[in-house]
């Protein structure tokens, strides 16, 4: 029985009317009638119909203004004109103005019974794809992005105005100011949505597996290619690519990288199929790219086709307003997360927290945070709480160049952990690639 | 006391194929079924610009043989069937009433352009009959492949289905069946 499908016949001719709603009660639909527009306005009015038989012509107002103001009162009801006299521009007109389909009189009963079974069928499809669309924009809601202070509203403002478009985005800050949230953000709020974001590291992989790990490989193409494999561009067909630390490509990719973007389509390493692709770039840098250009280490040209919009994310030391919200953000869901009654952080540690200059910007906080729960006792988190000491060092104002007390700080935290690289990347949240990038640039040396 | 089930011949059909459908019918409904002349004016239902016998017109001059009837009625024709709206039907029924008709006119292989096979017309309209009677007491189209009570648009669809309905039909059939006042 189809009790569910309900089916209302808008036809001034009464045999029309009762003889189709016979036809469709014996198949167990629910059946109304209406034999003009007015009535089928009333019976509209007072329920829901999901597919409506619409006679095109019938005195005083026709199936077609009839159709604009069902749709008007429900715009998922599915129509099917009935004619008697079937002509291509009627047809045409009824489509175009988004109806199902169009049966002339008198109906083969075969084709009435595929056309109803057809309807249901699409508006099941149509029912399953709204629903799969909010579980996906669920699931897809990208991670709270915190933030009171004029330069995170000036960012939320950026990212609401270039999320509708699909201009590629560079975002640029500092290790840990979250780049990759931000550009999740945008990816979330954009129309792609409903198709992936895919995420690679340019900066942590050798440009031989940087260039298998983007276009992919075809199955010999390489010792060890045992398989065909689809690299990240293809996987973020229809979606966003988000390429993190891009300033670290190697030359030879970055000319690969810009053909793709430029061309839309590719090839896998070893392979001769051209791929078609339709993705948004959104990259990510802590990089003087521009320095990097005119050292002639970066192309030129790259650079321009990657900083068309660009969204520069403060360091948490130059916004520190918004250090008591992040820093209560994350006790809230540590808390909850742990299931731990600690509820607030006391005015001295909060003090410390909003003194300490945070080179390793929002992770480091969340990190200091996540740890102060771990060790700390309800009710409060307490100074000693912190995995740091405050120290002049960490005194803000400090003296002296950002570089500087970068260098002096990464410095430290290689001294305290016996230069273990691993250990010490893990403790200043960025990777080890970074992390050896830093010692060559600032001219540290193990001792 | 007139027999629950009266099946009205007003085809050409020999007398011991229409037998041989009240004993079908019987069989599934397990109520006697008689068989006698149709006293109907088929020309009356007769459209002379679709060729064609309107069913609902046939319908109404089944019910109002006598008094409206308690018993279920089912007339078998030979001729062209339809409602307005279709281009064809092999049969219409009351739903939950009383009266129904079939027709054998699209049930023979002949109409197709095909050798006569008067067993293969037999079961189709056993089918039929059974179907439309089906309809009679309340019975809606079923969606299982095999139930007599499944719609067919053609007689393709009805050779695939058996000549009984399936357990859930049945089961509502035995219910519906109770409700009449000749049981």
């Amino acid at each position: 029985m189809n009790g569910q499908v309900s089916i209302l016949i808008v036809d001034d001719e009464k045999v029309v009317r009762d003889s189709l709603t016979k036809w469709f009660r014996e198949d167990g639909y629910m059946v109304g009638s209406a034999e003009n527009a007015p009535e089928a306005l009333r019976q509209l009015q007072a329920q829901k119909w999901q597919i409506i038989l619409l006679d095109i012509k019938m005195p005083g107002m026709d199936g077609m203004e009839l159709q604009q103001r069902i749709k008007e009162i429900d715009p998922t009801a599915t129509i099917i004109f009935i004619t008697a006299h079937a002509s291509v521009d009627t047809a045409v007109q009824a489509l175009k103005a988004g109806a199902f389909d169009y049966i002339t009189k008198p109906i083969d009963p075969d084709y009435l019974s595929h056309l109803i079974t057809n309807a249901i069928k699409q508006r099941t499809l149509l029912g399953e794809n709204v629903k799969l669309k909010e579980q996906i924009a669920e699931f897809s809601k990208a991670d709270e992005i915190v933030g009171a202070s004029p330069q995170m509203q000036k960012v939320f403002e950026l990212i609401q105005t270039v999320a509708k478009t699909d201009t590629t985005v560079m975002i640029r800050g500092d290790s840990g100011t979250g780049k990759e949230l931000i550009a999740r953000a945008i990816h979330a709020n954009s129309e792609r949505r409903y198709f992936p974001i895919v995420t690679l590291n340019c900066g942590a992989l050798p440009e031989g597996i940087l260039e298998s790990e983007l276009f992919g490989h075809e199955r010999g193409a390489f010792t060890g290619a045992q398989y065909r494999r689809k690299g990240k561009i293809e996987l973020a067909d229809g979606g966003t690519l988000f390429l993190d630390e891009v300033g670290n490509i190697g030359m030879k990719t970055q000319m690969d990288l810009l053909r793709v973007i430029e061309t839309k389509q590719f090839t896998r390493v070893g392979g001769n199929e051209i791929i078609k692709i339709d993705f948004r770039i959104i990259c990510a840098t802590n990089k003087d790219l521009e320095q990097a250009v005119q050292k002639g280490t970066f192309r030129e040209d790259l650079y321009y086709r990657l900083n068309v919009f660009t969204i520069y994310l403060p360091p948490l030391r130059e916004r520190k307003s918004d250090i008591p919200i992040l820093a209560n953000f994350f006790l809230k869901k540590y808390s909850d997360a742990m299931a731990k009654s600690i509820t607030s952080i006391s005015s001295e540690a909060m003090d410390i927290i909003v003194r300490y200059n945070w080179p390793g910007n929002v992770r480091e906080l969340e990190n200091a945070i996540e740890r102060a729960m771990v060790v700390g006792e309800p009710p409060a988190i307490k100074p000693q709480d912190l995995p740091f000491q405050l120290s002049e060092k960490n005194h803000a104002p400090i003296s002296g160049s950002l570089a500087g007390m970068e260098k002096n700080h990464i410095a430290a935290i290689l001294e305290q952990n016996n230069w273990n690289i691993s250990r010490s990347a893990e403790i200043l949240q960025i990777d080890r690639v970074t992390l050896y990038n830093k010692i060559q640039k600032f001219g540290l040396k193990k001792p | 006391m007139a027999a629950p089930i009266q099946i009205l011949n007003a085809s050409s059909l020999q007398a011991g194929d229409i037998e041989k459908v009240a004993r079908a019918v019987e069989g599934v409904f397990n109520l006697t079924a008689t068989v006698s002349k149709a006293p109907l004016d088929i020309q009356a239902a007769y459209d002379n610009s679709r060729r064609q016998f309107n069913s609902t017109a046939l319908l109404t001059q089944i019910l109002s043989i006598d008094n409206p009837p308690k018993e279920k009625r089912i007339a078998i024709v030979d001729v062209d069937l339809y409602i307005p709206i279709l281009t064809f039907i092999f049969g219409e029924a009351q739903l939950d009433g009383t009266a129904a008709i079939v027709s054998t006119h699209r049930l023979a292989n002949q109409f197709y352009g095909l050798e006569e096979d008067r067993f293969l017309t037999l079961g189709r309209l056993q089918k039929e009959v059974i179907h439309e009677l089906g309809h009679t007491f309340g019975l809606y189209h079923c969606l299982q492949f095999e139930c007599v009570m499944r719609a067919s648009t053609y007689v393709e669809e009805i050779d695939l289905k058996q000549s009984t309905p399936c357990h859930a039909c049945m089961l509502l059939l035995k219910e519906d069946i109770k409700k009449f006042s000749f049981v």
